[in-house]
Protein backbone atom coordinates (compact mmCIF):
# COMPACT_ATOMS: atom_id res chain seq x y z
CA UNK A 1 0.00 0.00 0.00
CA UNK A 2 1.46 3.42 -0.79
CA UNK A 3 -0.35 6.81 0.40
CA UNK A 4 0.26 10.05 -1.50
CA UNK A 5 -0.93 13.58 -0.90
CA UNK A 6 -1.12 17.01 -3.16
CA UNK A 7 -4.01 19.79 -2.85
CA UNK A 8 -5.52 18.54 0.86
CA UNK A 9 -5.75 15.40 -1.37
CA UNK A 10 -4.95 11.55 -0.05
CA UNK A 11 -4.97 8.97 -2.21
CA UNK A 12 -4.56 5.41 -1.07
CA UNK A 13 -3.24 3.14 -3.84
CA UNK A 14 -4.05 -0.69 -2.53
CA UNK A 15 -2.83 -3.94 -3.96
CA UNK A 16 -3.04 -7.19 -3.56
CA UNK A 17 -5.66 -8.92 -1.87
CA UNK A 18 -7.87 -7.27 0.43
CA UNK A 19 -9.05 -10.10 2.75
CA UNK A 20 -9.75 -9.79 6.35
CA UNK A 21 -6.36 -10.92 7.31
CA UNK A 22 -4.82 -7.92 4.99
CA UNK A 23 -8.03 -5.66 5.88
CA UNK A 24 -6.96 -4.76 9.60
CA UNK A 25 -3.07 -3.27 8.66
CA UNK A 26 -4.46 -1.50 5.71
CA UNK A 27 -7.64 -0.05 8.42
CA UNK A 28 -4.80 1.03 10.79
CA UNK A 29 -2.06 2.86 8.20
CA UNK A 30 -5.15 4.75 6.53
CA UNK A 31 -6.70 5.65 9.49
CA UNK A 32 -3.78 7.04 10.79
CA UNK A 33 -2.75 9.41 7.76
CA UNK A 34 -6.09 10.41 7.72
CA UNK A 35 -6.23 11.63 11.24
CA UNK A 36 -2.86 13.25 10.73
CA UNK A 37 -3.36 14.81 7.40
CA UNK A 38 -6.94 15.56 7.62
CA UNK A 39 -7.05 15.99 3.88
CA UNK A 40 -10.47 17.24 2.03
CA UNK A 41 -11.29 14.15 -0.45
CA UNK A 42 -9.55 10.30 0.10
CA UNK A 43 -9.69 8.39 -3.12
CA UNK A 44 -8.92 4.71 -2.73
CA UNK A 45 -7.64 3.56 -5.46
CA UNK A 46 -8.11 -0.33 -6.23
CA UNK A 47 -6.57 -0.52 -9.64
CA UNK A 48 -3.62 -2.69 -8.23
CA UNK A 49 -5.73 -5.10 -6.11
CA UNK A 50 -6.01 -8.85 -7.38
CA UNK A 51 -8.65 -10.07 -5.16
CA UNK A 52 -11.40 -8.44 -2.89
CA UNK A 53 -14.29 -9.97 -0.54
CA UNK A 54 -16.46 -8.36 1.51
CA UNK A 55 -13.72 -7.42 3.55
CA UNK A 56 -12.69 -4.48 1.27
CA UNK A 57 -16.52 -3.64 1.57
CA UNK A 58 -16.02 -2.96 5.55
CA UNK A 59 -12.74 -1.47 4.96
CA UNK A 60 -14.45 1.17 2.41
CA UNK A 61 -17.20 1.77 4.95
CA UNK A 62 -14.66 2.37 7.67
CA UNK A 63 -12.56 4.73 6.13
CA UNK A 64 -15.59 6.66 4.92
CA UNK A 65 -16.81 6.71 8.24
CA UNK A 66 -12.98 8.24 9.49
CA UNK A 67 -12.71 10.59 6.63
CA UNK A 68 -15.67 12.14 7.66
CA UNK A 69 -14.86 12.45 11.23
CA UNK A 70 -12.15 14.69 10.00
CA UNK A 71 -14.67 16.36 6.74
CA UNK A 72 -13.11 14.51 4.18
CA UNK A 73 -15.31 13.17 1.42
CA UNK A 74 -14.36 9.97 0.31
CA UNK A 75 -14.07 8.36 -3.60
CA UNK A 76 -13.18 5.21 -5.11
CA UNK A 77 -11.59 4.37 -8.21
CA UNK A 78 -9.96 1.22 -10.10
CA UNK A 79 -12.49 -1.19 -8.59
CA UNK A 80 -13.04 -4.13 -11.29
CA UNK A 81 -16.99 -4.78 -11.87
CA UNK A 82 -17.15 -7.67 -10.13
CA UNK A 83 -15.92 -5.84 -6.76
CA UNK A 84 -17.74 -2.71 -7.52
CA UNK A 85 -20.88 -4.74 -7.69
CA UNK A 86 -19.57 -6.35 -4.32
CA UNK A 87 -19.56 -2.90 -3.09
CA UNK A 88 -22.83 -2.03 -3.99
CA UNK A 89 -24.28 -4.68 -1.88
CA UNK A 90 -23.56 -2.13 0.89
CA UNK A 91 -25.59 0.92 -0.18
CA UNK A 92 -22.87 2.72 -0.19
CA UNK A 93 -22.77 4.66 -3.92
CA UNK A 94 -24.91 7.65 -2.17
CA UNK A 95 -22.60 7.83 -0.02
CA UNK A 96 -19.03 7.65 -2.01
CA UNK A 97 -18.30 8.82 -5.29
CA UNK A 98 -17.40 6.22 -7.64
CA UNK A 99 -14.78 7.13 -10.50
CA UNK B 1 -24.60 -38.58 -8.62
CA UNK B 2 -21.16 -39.98 -7.73
CA UNK B 3 -18.53 -37.20 -7.65
CA UNK B 4 -15.31 -37.76 -10.28
CA UNK B 5 -12.77 -35.92 -8.07
CA UNK B 6 -12.75 -35.34 -4.44
CA UNK B 7 -10.19 -33.30 -2.05
CA UNK B 8 -10.23 -33.17 2.06
CA UNK B 9 -8.23 -30.90 3.86
CA UNK B 10 -8.52 -29.52 7.47
CA UNK B 11 -6.48 -26.33 8.72
CA UNK B 12 -6.15 -24.21 11.75
CA UNK B 13 -8.80 -21.48 11.91
CA UNK B 14 -5.91 -18.28 11.34
CA UNK B 15 -6.91 -15.37 9.63
CA UNK B 16 -3.44 -15.86 7.79
CA UNK B 17 -4.86 -19.22 6.10
CA UNK B 18 -7.82 -17.54 4.41
CA UNK B 19 -5.38 -16.88 1.32
CA UNK B 20 -4.02 -20.33 1.57
CA UNK B 21 -7.58 -21.83 1.72
CA UNK B 22 -9.26 -19.93 -1.29
CA UNK B 23 -5.81 -20.48 -3.42
CA UNK B 24 -5.72 -24.40 -2.51
CA UNK B 25 -9.88 -24.55 -3.89
CA UNK B 26 -9.35 -22.49 -6.66
CA UNK B 27 -6.43 -25.00 -7.82
CA UNK B 28 -8.77 -27.73 -7.20
CA UNK B 29 -11.34 -26.26 -9.35
CA UNK B 30 -9.19 -25.01 -12.04
CA UNK B 31 -8.92 -28.89 -12.81
CA UNK B 32 -11.93 -28.62 -14.75
CA UNK B 33 -10.60 -25.68 -17.08
CA UNK B 34 -13.33 -22.74 -15.64
CA UNK B 35 -13.43 -19.52 -16.74
CA UNK B 36 -11.25 -16.94 -14.77
CA UNK B 37 -14.52 -15.30 -13.74
CA UNK B 38 -15.54 -18.57 -12.44
CA UNK B 39 -12.08 -19.78 -10.69
CA UNK B 40 -12.74 -15.49 -8.84
CA UNK B 41 -16.61 -16.31 -8.27
CA UNK B 42 -15.64 -19.34 -6.15
CA UNK B 43 -12.21 -18.00 -4.87
CA UNK B 44 -15.08 -14.65 -3.17
CA UNK B 45 -17.45 -17.15 -2.07
CA UNK B 46 -15.24 -19.53 -0.50
CA UNK B 47 -13.36 -16.76 1.70
CA UNK B 48 -16.97 -15.29 2.56
CA UNK B 49 -17.33 -18.80 4.01
CA UNK B 50 -14.15 -19.60 5.85
CA UNK B 51 -14.08 -15.36 6.86
CA UNK B 52 -17.20 -16.36 8.38
CA UNK B 53 -15.44 -19.02 10.45
CA UNK B 54 -12.32 -17.76 11.64
CA UNK B 55 -14.73 -14.24 12.46
CA UNK B 56 -17.29 -15.57 14.33
CA UNK B 57 -17.26 -19.32 14.78
CA UNK B 58 -14.28 -19.24 16.50
CA UNK B 59 -13.90 -15.75 17.40
CA UNK B 60 -10.49 -15.22 19.35
CA UNK B 61 -10.58 -18.91 20.07
CA UNK B 62 -8.21 -21.21 17.68
CA UNK B 63 -10.40 -24.02 16.30
CA UNK B 64 -10.00 -25.77 13.18
CA UNK B 65 -11.67 -25.38 9.85
CA UNK B 66 -12.87 -28.48 7.59
CA UNK B 67 -13.15 -28.05 3.64
CA UNK B 68 -13.98 -30.94 1.52
CA UNK B 69 -14.73 -30.06 -2.23
CA UNK B 70 -16.06 -32.65 -4.97
CA UNK B 71 -16.61 -32.56 -8.57
CA UNK B 72 -19.44 -34.06 -10.31
CA UNK B 73 -19.81 -35.42 -13.91
CA UNK B 74 -22.09 -32.68 -15.04
CA UNK B 75 -19.08 -30.17 -14.44
CA UNK B 76 -20.73 -28.94 -10.75
CA UNK B 77 -18.03 -28.03 -8.11
CA UNK B 78 -19.66 -28.80 -4.27
CA UNK B 79 -17.62 -26.94 -1.76
CA UNK B 80 -18.39 -27.67 2.27
CA UNK B 81 -16.79 -25.42 4.57
CA UNK B 82 -17.08 -26.86 7.93
CA UNK B 83 -16.63 -25.42 11.89
CA UNK B 84 -16.98 -26.97 15.61
CA UNK B 85 -17.37 -23.60 16.74
CA UNK B 86 -20.40 -21.41 18.45
CA UNK B 87 -22.69 -22.35 15.71
CA UNK B 88 -25.32 -19.70 14.25
CA UNK B 89 -28.56 -19.21 16.49
CA UNK B 90 -30.65 -17.83 14.11
CA UNK B 91 -29.64 -18.75 10.15
CA UNK B 92 -31.95 -17.11 8.59
CA UNK B 93 -31.15 -13.61 10.62
CA UNK B 94 -27.39 -14.09 9.85
CA UNK B 95 -28.06 -14.63 6.31
CA UNK B 96 -30.27 -11.23 5.72
CA UNK B 97 -28.45 -8.88 3.62
CA UNK B 98 -25.87 -5.69 6.12
CA UNK B 99 -26.85 -8.26 9.24
CA UNK B 100 -23.96 -8.41 11.22
CA UNK B 101 -23.16 -9.42 14.87
CA UNK B 102 -19.70 -7.95 15.23
CA UNK B 103 -18.89 -4.67 15.14
CA UNK B 104 -15.19 -4.95 13.91
CA UNK B 105 -15.98 -3.30 10.40
CA UNK B 106 -18.04 -6.67 8.98
CA UNK B 107 -20.17 -5.02 6.38
CA UNK B 108 -23.06 -7.95 7.29
CA UNK B 109 -22.44 -9.39 3.41
CA UNK B 110 -20.86 -12.64 3.82
CA UNK B 111 -23.77 -14.68 2.85
CA UNK B 112 -25.30 -12.42 0.21
CA UNK B 113 -21.87 -12.32 -1.85
CA UNK B 114 -21.69 -16.16 -1.48
CA UNK B 115 -25.22 -16.52 -2.57
CA UNK B 116 -24.33 -14.26 -5.54
CA UNK B 117 -21.13 -15.87 -6.93
CA UNK B 118 -22.77 -19.15 -6.31
CA UNK B 119 -26.01 -21.04 -7.79
CA UNK B 120 -26.78 -22.55 -4.50
CA UNK B 121 -25.49 -22.11 -0.72
CA UNK B 122 -26.96 -24.10 1.63
CA UNK B 123 -26.40 -23.36 5.37
CA UNK B 124 -26.96 -25.65 8.37
CA UNK B 125 -25.97 -24.78 11.95
CA UNK B 126 -26.48 -25.84 15.36
CA UNK B 127 -25.57 -23.40 18.09
CA UNK B 128 -22.76 -24.79 20.61
CA UNK B 129 -21.71 -27.33 18.03
CA UNK B 130 -20.60 -25.71 14.26
CA UNK B 131 -21.73 -24.78 11.11
CA UNK B 132 -21.14 -26.00 7.91
CA UNK B 133 -21.65 -24.17 4.56
CA UNK B 134 -21.68 -25.39 0.95
CA UNK B 135 -21.43 -24.12 -1.92
CA UNK B 136 -22.39 -25.25 -5.28
CA UNK B 137 -21.39 -24.08 -8.69
CA UNK B 138 -22.10 -25.34 -11.81
CA UNK B 139 -19.09 -25.26 -14.46
CA UNK B 140 -19.50 -23.79 -17.62
CA UNK B 141 -15.93 -22.86 -18.49
CA UNK B 142 -15.08 -25.96 -20.36
CA UNK B 143 -14.19 -27.13 -23.37
CA UNK B 144 -14.24 -30.23 -25.07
Amino acid sequence: MKISFSDKQMTVFLSGDIDHHNASSLRAKTDTEIIKQKPQKLILDFSDVSFMDSSGVGFVIGRYKTALDVGCTTAVTGLRDRDKKILMMSGMENKIEFR
Amino acid sequence: MKAINDFKMNIMSKSANEGFIRAVTAAFCALIDPTVEEISDIKTAVSEAVTNAVVHAYKEKQGRIYIDAAIYPDNTVKIRIKDKGCGIEDVKKAMEPLYTTSGDERSGLGFSVMESFCDKLKVSSTPGKGTVVTLTKKITGKCE
